[in-house]
């Protein structure tokens, strides 16, 4: 319990000193990384009326999640991230398990595969390791917003009911296919939906609710949502399964179907 | 239950001060003071929960349906330790239809959990690390905001814990309270808690536990294959499946219910929803007692009881004569067309008193029933190729045989066997399976595994060359092993000779 605390209030300071502001970026996407946005989006449960409607300025964003290959590589760089070194305080029991060892996959583990297992604090430092940051939620959500060929296709029944249908599949996180092997979209942005859940930076409703109202109040609205009745679109099943998932984390938990990736600020031109 | 636990039986008693109300999910705090009713009807003392059990831990019996944890025959209030692991399993939805469920403890519903009013009851639920979604638990049987959905809220891989007084005896339901409810509720995540009250509920010689929930899937009613949920006709409340206990069949053939001629039988029903309240009833029985929305009181001597999604009932009842009795909703298109079927099986010994059997046939008594006549096929054979014959064939079923075996020969759960993938092809040879078809089958019998007892008209009015067609068609549809039947051996399985 004391651990979990901890590792709490470690990721509250980290979003008060504001280190999420990586330095800006030139025009040209650094390696692995699209441009996404500008643009708008609705948040399932808004912070106040006035934040129905969010926009998101451009940013870069991965392409794909980070495989095991990358991780690997990361952990090689920085053994401090090696699963028998770094402590349970920011990563967990489940940290990287499904490797073979500390330093290499083993042969069940695809490289190319998404890499899973991680907590927010180690994926937090893989993207700080490459100059980038976690994308928030906003900006994240901005992006899976798109299909293959509409920035916001989130009233396109098939491309909804796709989202949906990868939820209702069975778990089979021993099989995850490669990364990017389907199609991109309109963005060129692969696997948003159908692969891995992914950690955003302002993952914890409980990390955007220290500064606003009553904590309590602000955690019940985004799990506990049995009548749906504060959300703008309640029939949005693969939008709320989000929230929830990501309202169940702590920042040093890892799940065999949890990856991310990185994004990156754009430096605006004058 | 044995019948040593008897003991006298035990008054249902509310507690003088209770909270009535059972905060479901999401609820704000309840104004306690507004809510404290004095039972003063009831003057008997009130169990005694104010004190605090003893340090020392039960670990809670937890069962799979349709089975129960037997009474905790205490005498006073205890800590008692459940520990329930959410998982998420593919497991099937009817013959060939497979679906992914979300479960408490790998079954729908989930385990039963038995406690005693006054009972510490400290929770721990583990979400398994196989496990996509975060999951929680709602028991309608805490008081306290939520009903510990908010304390229970757990990822993938993780267990959280919590700790909740059972104030108010009853047959309560618990359920999956994550967003988006309807669907964790709609992937099977339901199931019951009996709190006992003080004294326990009156002995009876057998419990069950049964649920009854409402599926969505994308494809149709029976369409093979593993079906993902389908949330607009979980939004528009138009089930593809309503069964009990999770699937189609989960209470038929070998997995029926089961009691003796005499014996008292109690069922724990609950409804998981989401959507539907069911109409249940057993046909051929009366509840003696209904413990209506499985609280206190009693109703006696009901036929069907309404049971609300997020509902249940403790139904008692004594079984007097042998047979099957269906378990049913009886909103009917359910039970025939969706799968809202059970039996419960009494054996024992017949008493012609109670029910008599049919006694007259008016039919047969007006009209001597005609020696059934040895029908002879003397049509001559037809040279038509194996492929005209499965043609031939397929016309013959969808007219005669589809009716009770289905055109996708999957046959009806409970009474009809299927002919897709019937090992009863493979296992005999082709004259049994010739000898079946001309003459009919009754009695007992074994298709992939389900027992079947039940009657097939016989088809010798069919000339050799229809029953050749059918039968080849039979022989290679629905992943059959394939061949062919010639008229000449249907007349040799009938005997005649007369090609
Ligand atoms: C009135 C309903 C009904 C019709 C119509 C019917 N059957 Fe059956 N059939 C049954 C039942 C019931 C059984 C199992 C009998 C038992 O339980 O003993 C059965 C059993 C069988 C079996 C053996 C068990 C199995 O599943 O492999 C075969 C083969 C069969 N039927 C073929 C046919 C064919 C061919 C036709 C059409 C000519 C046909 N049936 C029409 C009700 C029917
Ligand atoms: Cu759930």
């Amino acid at each position: 319990m004391f651990s979990r605390c901890l590792a709490h209030v470690l990721a509250c300071v980290t979003v008060l000193t504001g280190a999420a502001h990586a330095a800006p970026r030139p025009l040209k996407a650094p390696a692995g990384m699209v441009m996404v946005g500008p643009g708008v989006y609705r948040p399932l449960y808004p912070a106040s009326p006035a934040e129905r409607l969010v926009s998101v300025r451009r940013f870069y964003l991965d392409a794909r999640p980070v495989t095991n290959g990358e991780f690997l590589t990361f952990v090689r760089a920085q053994p401090e991230w090696r699963r028998d070194r770094a402590p349970r305080l920011l990563a967990d029991d489940g940290y990287l398990t499904h490797w073979a060892a500390a330093d290499a996959l083993g042969r069940d583990v695809r490289s190319a595969s998404p890499v899973t297992n991680v907590s927010w604090f180690a994926a937090k430092a893989y993207c700080a390791a490459r100059s980038a940051r976690l994308p928030s939620e906003r900006e994240w959500e901005l992006a899976a917003l798109a299909s293959e060929n509409a920035r916001d296709a989130s009233s396109d029944p098939a491309f909804v009911a796709r989202i949906l249908d990868f939820y209702s599949r069975p778990a089979l996180a021993a099989s995850l296919r490669d990364v990017g092997s389907g199609k991109p979209n309109l963005y060129g942005v692969y696997d948003l939906h159908g692969l891995v859940w992914e950690w955003i930076y302002d993952f914890s409703a409980s990390l955007v609710a220290v500064d606003s109202r009553e904590k309590g109040e602000a955690d019940r609205n985004r799990f506990c949502g049995a009548t749906g009745a504060s959300a703008q679109t309640p029939s949005d099943y693969a939008a709320f399964m989000r929230v929830a998932f990501r309202s169940s984390l702590e920042a040093a938990y890892t799940t065999s179907r949890l990856g991310f990736r990185c994004a990156a600020d754009l430096e605006e031109t004058p | 239950m044995s019948k040593d636990f008897r003991r006298t039986i035990g008054v249902l008693r509310a507690s003088a001060i209770a909270l009535a109300l059972v905060a479901s999910a999401c609820e704000q705090k309840p104004d306690v003071g507004a809510m404290q009713r004095h039972f003063t009807e009831h003057p008997a003392p009130p169990p005694d929960v104010t004190s605090v059990p003893s340090d020392d831990r039960i670990m809670a019996v937890l069962t799979s349906p349709p089975n129960v944890p037997p009474p905790t025959n205490r005498t006073k209030p205890a800590r008692v330790v459940v520990k329930l692991t959410v998982k998420e399993v593919v497991m099937p939805m009817a013959d060939g239809v497979q679906y992914s469920y979300w479960t408490f403890g790998g079954t729908v519903p989930g385990s039963f959990i038995r406690v005693r009013q006054g009972d510490v009851v400290e929770f721990h639920l583990q979400n398994d690390a196989t496990s996509t979604m975060p999951h929680n638990i709602d028991l309608h049987a805490v008081t306290g905001p939520g009903g510990g959905a908010a304390s229970s809220f757990t990822a993938p891989g993780h267990a959280s814990q919590f700790t909740f007084r059972a104030l108010n005896p009853g047959l309560f339901v618990y359920h999956c309270a994550t967003a988006p409810v309807p669907m964790h509720v709609a992937n099977g995540m339901y199931g019951l808690i009996l709190v006992e009250p003080p004294g326990g509920l009156p002995p009876v010689d057998r419990e069950y536990y049964v649920m009854e929930g409402d599926f969505y899937t994308k494809g149709k009613y029976h369409a093979k294959g593993l079906q993902a949920f389908d949330m607009d006709k979980g939004i528009e409340e138009r089930p593809t499946y309503v069964v009990f206990n999770g699937a189609e069949g989960s209470l038929l053939g070998d997995k029926s219910l089961k009691a003796y001629v005499g014996d008292s039988v109690r069922i724990f029903f609950g409804v998981g929803g989401p959507n539907l309240t069911s109409s249940f009833h057993v046909i051929g029985e009366v509840f003696d007692r209904v413990y209506m929305e499985g609280g206190t009181h009693y109703q006696e001597n009901v036929q069907t009881t309404m049971v609300p999604a997020g509902g249940s009932a403790i139904l008692d009842f004594r079984v007097q004569v042998p047979g099957a009795y269906a378990l049913v909703d009886h909103s009917l298109f359910r039970a025939f067309n969706q799968g809202a079927v059970g039996t419960l099986k009494v054996s024992g010994p017949e008493d012609k008193l109670l029910y008599s059997g049919k006694q007259e046939d008016s039919l047969a008594e007006k009209e001597q029933a005609p020696q059934a006549p040895v029908l002879v096929d003397s049509a001559p054979p037809s040279t038509l190729t194996r492929d005209e014959r499965i043609a031939a064939g397929k016309t013959l079923f969808a007219s005669t045989c589809s009716a009770c075996h289905q055109a996708t020969g999957s046959g009806l759960p409970g009474s009809i066997p299927p002919l897709a993938g019937s090992d009863f092809l493979v296992k005999n040879d082709k004259e049994r399976v010739i000898g079946v078809v001309l003459n009919g089958l009754s009695g007992p019998v074994k298709v992939n595994g389900t027992s079947f007892n039940s009657v097939m008209p016989t088809w010798n009015h069919l000339t050799n060359d229809e029953l050749a067609n059918v039968l080849t068609y039979v022989l290679n549809s629905w992943g059959n092993p394939g061949g062919e039947v010639a008229p000449a051996e249907i007349a040799k399985v009938r005997g005649s000779g007369a090609i």
